[in-house]
């Protein structure tokens, strides 16, 4: 028979007993949070298409999730958030009006492949959401690359174009191929090239979150000072994406950081916890990493595009840099 | 004497809620004598005393109960008249078990026979003048009161206070920065006790050859930092009161002295005093002047008694050895049942599974608390936020040395130099995944030093094999 | 044609030479015999014997600086084949098997509060003293199944069961085990007492339904003191494991209910 139990039943841990109430699932929450701008930017200028891919992404996102937690047989993690900011991610890097189906696709890969099979959330290499889009632009090059003009029902003769960086790119593509270029080419071609005002505010071809420039600077500036991100990683990165387009000459510095890319991976791809240096030097190395592969894709690759890539090569370089820049205790000879 | 503000900022550490508001304004009360005492033979760092008395022994107030068993131990005395009812092993707050004196406090000793006199108990000591004492007197005094350090850790403070010949003790800091979160008994030691602790610096200034002294106070304690301006307005020589910025380790010593004078003490092994300095609480300080003065050894000591599931938080004077659920019925009871009892703070506390626990010379708080304030540590993976490298005021990487460790890899924790980790909980603190760092730190020191111990119980094996 | 042929001929000649050189200056010369001994040892690197793997112990036998029958995993027959190889006598061994002495399952043994932390007897034991009210009691929190190289302990309702027919006797768990109640005994010895409490009846009883309260009555049943079945250790009885008892019926008479037949084999493997 067992003995009467003591009145007292206390709960016995480790200290401290004390905590700071953050979460993982109110920092998921932050992020859906600052992505709201973008993603409202988005949906302004690309219509219901925004609105079909990322209702798309996120329920397959979480629906992913729950499966595969049920095949593992670990607990369900969807509470946590992480599926839907993944599949959040997914969506605003995609181009409006691609097939959904594919869309479908791309975030079982996000979910299925690049989170769970490595254990769920934490144990993933790379960026989920990134790698998903990397599958898919080598899976369906050509809808990964037909963009919708913003407001595309307004000019329904001409609803897809070529994004700026595109332009730029065939643009200094022919320049190098002759020395003399001809003015008509260069003309043509400027007038793809948006002016300031439209690429702050997002009024340029792109994928669903990376047009406008002022909501994703919004969101960044809500996650700094959450603290949920630290500023290491996204200004190293537009800093060199910055001063290497003012050396090495081409599109226009601000383009180079505005269009494409850039600030959504800055500020929230790059930043991704799981996949970026835990510590203030590694990030800042991090940062230039990722800021220099894109702009050597962006140069001498064959996409226009190489923000995606350059992240998930740093990705992978990440558990490297995490091991060169360990802390030194407090009081360890230097 | 000046007060100065504080020109070295550790990195790290983070801000707890500190609750303190619950027992900052309450005077300190002594507590009547429990009818029962617990009195461990371990109350501070180092080998428990050897205990000198058997059930059945009449003891007097101020008894030598327990011997000083080997170089870093501190004695015990009875901290009340009593008959021994038991000399058992009792679970200490720190979850280990030690021989402990159980005292009957309502059997008062019975007039010394003189037919038949039993042993004659060894008198209260007796007062002595600190200025014209010896620096040898002294630090048999601080001996013989069984003092040792009453901030939590409890090193004894007569081996603190004499540092081997080599080393020069340049500064004596004085923590009174009290940064765990509820406990406000340092605080009220400083408001109310303020002549006695000028007077128990001094003495160890003395003791020590007369090293500067630096009293270290978070600006968060305005209070108590006027009450030491004015106790110590007119005292001579190189004393400073430097007010540290709110932040949570600040009473830890490595980063005490750090910001009060700006040294950096090495890794371990090394000591403070092997940069020159010297820290003491300032329970400790006001202990040392009772002791010398009035001869009153280590009996009694301050402790909050807080929480939410309290019904009157106080600070309490109350013996070594008071049992939790005396303290918590001095207090008025409790509110509602707590989900949660810490001997100490919320940060380095020690959850306890029993009222029927005994405070000991070290016990600076006892918090109950109910269930709203309570926490679940969960096993989430470690997402790489690194709140916790940015929170350890060690600049160690938690993230890494948790991780390793779940994964029973403690040779890899201590390449990440998990030893040097000083259990802050800063890390825990602010992990958004609740993972149990802390602990996970904890447990590879403990693997560690069991085998360091085992190897050198081999090594020592071999060199007496070898010897034969 | 023929120049790739002599080519090739050539660098494999010149490859050969040079390997036949090597083999004849730089080889290390080794005892035989420690390759036999360690294909004899079970291969199980378990460190039970006190050695760094099955190959130190070899070289330790081989070099005569270790008794021949500290392979607790090996047992006898590994002894014998040992010494036949090294022609010295094999020092007879029983074959022991861990047994945690516990039987305070969670519907039976008190808990004195909630344990939240990291799943280890040794950090549990470290806070707050372990969560279980008696302080012999195995805590459940799998230290031992942890260090067991073969995956011999499991958990089961709060106590750590060890399959016999997997346990190799190394010992890794009696020194993980932070309450030190896991014990190696011999292999052939069918009745335990499954407590390690030595206090007296009532304090035990207040902490766990199954405790030994030393009533002495499966010594009485056994025969009496002078059989020697049983010896005490306070409150406690233990199993003289080298005069061990065979009448099951003492199990049954045990009033406390702390005694067990071969509870090993309930680990369900």
């Amino acid at each position: 028979m067992k003995p009467k139990e003591t009145a007292e039943h206390y709960i016995l841990s480790s200290s401290p007993h004390a905590h700071g109430r953050a979460s993982v699932s109110r920092i998921m929450l932050d992020v859906i949070i600052a992505l709201l701008p973008t993603t409202a930017a988005g949906i302004w200028f690309f219509g219901m298409p925004a609105v079909w891919t990322i209702a798309t992404c996120v329920s397959t996102c979480i629906v992913t999730e729950a499966l595969c937690r049920l095949a593992m047989k670990r607990e369900n993690t969807i509470g946590d958030l992480s599926a839907v900011v993944t599949g959040l991610l997914l969506a605003l890097n995609l181009p409006a009006g691609l097939p959904l189906w594919m869309a479908v696709v791309g975030s079982v890969f996000a979910i299925g492949v690049a989170k769970q099979v490595f254990g769920g959330i934490g144990m993933n290499p790379f960026n989920p959401a990134l790698a998903a889009r990397a599958f898919m632009l080598i899976s369906f090059t050509g809808p990964m690359t037909t963009w919708l003009k913003p407001f595309w029902w307004k000019t329904p003769e001409a609803m897809t174009t070529a994004t700026p960086l595109a332009v730029m790119k065939t643009w200094f593509g022919a320049e190098a191929m002759s020395s003399a270029t001809p003015h008509g080419l260069c003309n043509a071609a400027c007038k793809g090239v948006p002016g300031l005002w439209d690429m702050a505010v997002g009024n340029i071809p792109g994928c669903i979150g990376e047009v406008s420039a002022i909501a994703l600077a919004i969101g960044a500036a809500y996650l700094l000072f959450r603290k949920v991100i630290t500023w290491h990683i996204p200004v190293a990165f537009i800093a060199t994406v910055f001063v290497y387009s003012l050396i090495a000459g081409g599109a226009p510095a601000t383009m180079q950081v505005l269009t494409g890319g850039v600030l959504i991976g800055a500020c929230f791809m790059a930043t991704d916890y799981v996949t970026s240096p835990i510590t203030a030097k590694g990030k800042l190395i991090f940062g230039c990493g990722c800021g220099l592969v894109c702009m050597l894709i962006r140069q001498f690759g064959s996409y226009p595009e190489g923000c995606s890539f350059a992240i998930l090569i740093m990705n992978a370089v990440c558990p490297l840099i995490n091991r060169w820049t360990q802390p030194k205790p407090f009081g360890a000879k230097k | 004497m000046k007060t100065v503000k504080s020109n070295f900022k550790f990195k790290g550490g983070v801000h707890p809620d500190y609750n303190k508001e619950l027992a900052r304004g309450k005077a300190i009360e002594r507590m009547p004598v429990p009818a029962e005492l617990v009195v461990s033979m371990s109350q501070h760092l180092g080998a428990p005393a050897k205990c000198l008395v058997k059930a059945g022994d009449f003891v007097t107030r101020g008894q030598l109960i327990g011997e000083k068993n080997g170089f870093i131990s501190v004695c015990v005395r009875a901290p009340a008249a009593g008959m021994v009812k038991a000399v058992e092993k009792r679970l200490g707050p720190a979850g280990g078990m030690a021989d402990a004196v159980i005292l009957d406090t309502t059997q008062p000793p019975p007039p010394p026979n003189p037919i038949n006199p039993v042993k004659t108990p060894s008198p209260i000591l007796p007062p002595l003048d600190w200025k014209t004492a010896s620096r040898e007197e002294l630090l048999s005094r601080v001996e013989q009161a069984g003092i040792c350090g009453m901030g939590g850790a409890g090193f004894p403070t007569a081996v603190k206070l004499n540092p081997p010949p080599t080393k020069r003790c340049e500064y004596l800091v004085l923590n009174g920065a009290e940064c765990e979160p509820y406990l406000t008994a340092d605080f009220r030691v400083m408001l109310e006790r303020a002549d006695r602790i000028r007077l128990g610096v001094e003495i160890m200034r003395k003791v020590l050859g007369g090293p500067a002294v630096r009293i270290a106070i978070e600006a968060n304690k305005p209070e108590a930092i006027a009450a030491m301006e004015k106790a110590f307005a007119d005292i001579e020589g190189n004393v400073e009161i430097v007010v540290l910025p709110v932040l949570y380790p600040q009473g830890s010593e490595k980063h005490q002295i750090y910001a009060t004078v700006g040294r950096v003490v090495p890794e371990p092994p090394a000591l403070p005093i092997d940069v020159g300095c010297v820290v003491e609480n300032v329970g400790t300080a006001a202990a040392i002047a009772d002791a010398v003065e009035k001869g009153e050894p280590l009996l009694e000591r301050v402790t909050t008694v807080s929480g939410d599931a309290v019904a009157e938080p106080k600070n309490v004077l109350a013996p070594s050895g008071t049992k939790y659920s005396d303290l918590v019925a001095f207090c008025g009871g409790e509110k509602e049942p707590p989900a949660k009892v810490i001997s100490g703070g919320t940060m380095m506390g020690f959850a306890v599974s029993s009222l029927e626990i005994a405070t000991t010379k070290t016990t600076s708080g006892l918090l109950l608390l109910s269930k709203r304030r309570v926490f679940q540590y969960a096993s989430g993976a470690c997402i790489g936020c690194g709140r916790c490298v940015r929170a350890c005021p060690m600049n160690l990487n938690p993230a890494l040395i948790s991780r390793v460790v779940d994964a029973n890899d403690i040779k890899a924790a201590e390449d990440a130099h998990v030893m040097d980790c000083i259990e802050c909980g800063a890390c825990s603190f602010g992990c958004p995944a609740y993972r149990t760092i802390t602990q996970s730190c904890r447990r590879a020191k403990n693997s560690i030093r069991a085998r360091i111990a085992a190897e050198k119980a081999k090594a020592a094996a071999a060199a007496a094999k070898e010897a034969k | 044609m023929t120049i790739a042929i002599a080519v090739i001929a050539g660098v494999g000649l010149v490859a050969a030479v040079a390997l036949a050189v090597a083999d004849r200056y730089l080889s290390v010369k080794e005892d035989p015999r420690i390759g036999m001994v360690t294909a004899a040892l079970p291969g199980a690197n378990c460190g039970g014997c006190g050695f760094a793997g099955c190959d130190g112990y070899a070289r330790a036998l081989v070099a005569g600086t270790a008794p021949n029958g500290a392979c607790a995993a090996g047992g006898d027959a590994c002894a014998k084949e040992i010494a036949k190889i090294l022609g010295v006598e094999a020092t007879a061994t029983e074959r022991r098997v861990a047994l945690v002495k516990c039987c305070g399952t969670r519907s039976e043994a008190i808990r004195v509060g909630d344990y939240n932390g990291i799943c280890d007897c040794n950090v549990a034991a470290s806070t707050a003293g372990g969560d279980k009210g008696c302080r012999y009691g195995c805590l459940g929190y799998g230290a031992c199944a942890n260090v067991c190289p073969k995956g011999a302990i499991s958990i089961h309702d709060g106590l750590a069961k060890v399959d016999k027919r997997l346990c190799i006797g190394c010992g890794k768990c009696v020194t993980a085990c932070p309450k030190h109640i896991i014990e190696l005994v011999p292999a052939s010895a069918t009745i335990h007492v499954l407590c390690a409490n030595p206090d007296k009846g009532p304090a035990v009883r207040k902490v766990c339904g199954v405790g030994c309260m030393g009533c002495h009555l499966c010594e009485k049943n056994s025969g009496g003191k002078e059989a020697g079945h049983f010896e005490f250790q306070g409150f406690l009885a233990k199993v003289n494991y080298a005069n061990p008892p065979d009448d099951e019926q003492i199990v049954a008479k045990c009033p406390a209910k702390c005694m067990s037949v071969d509870p090993h084999f309930e680990t369900g493997h």
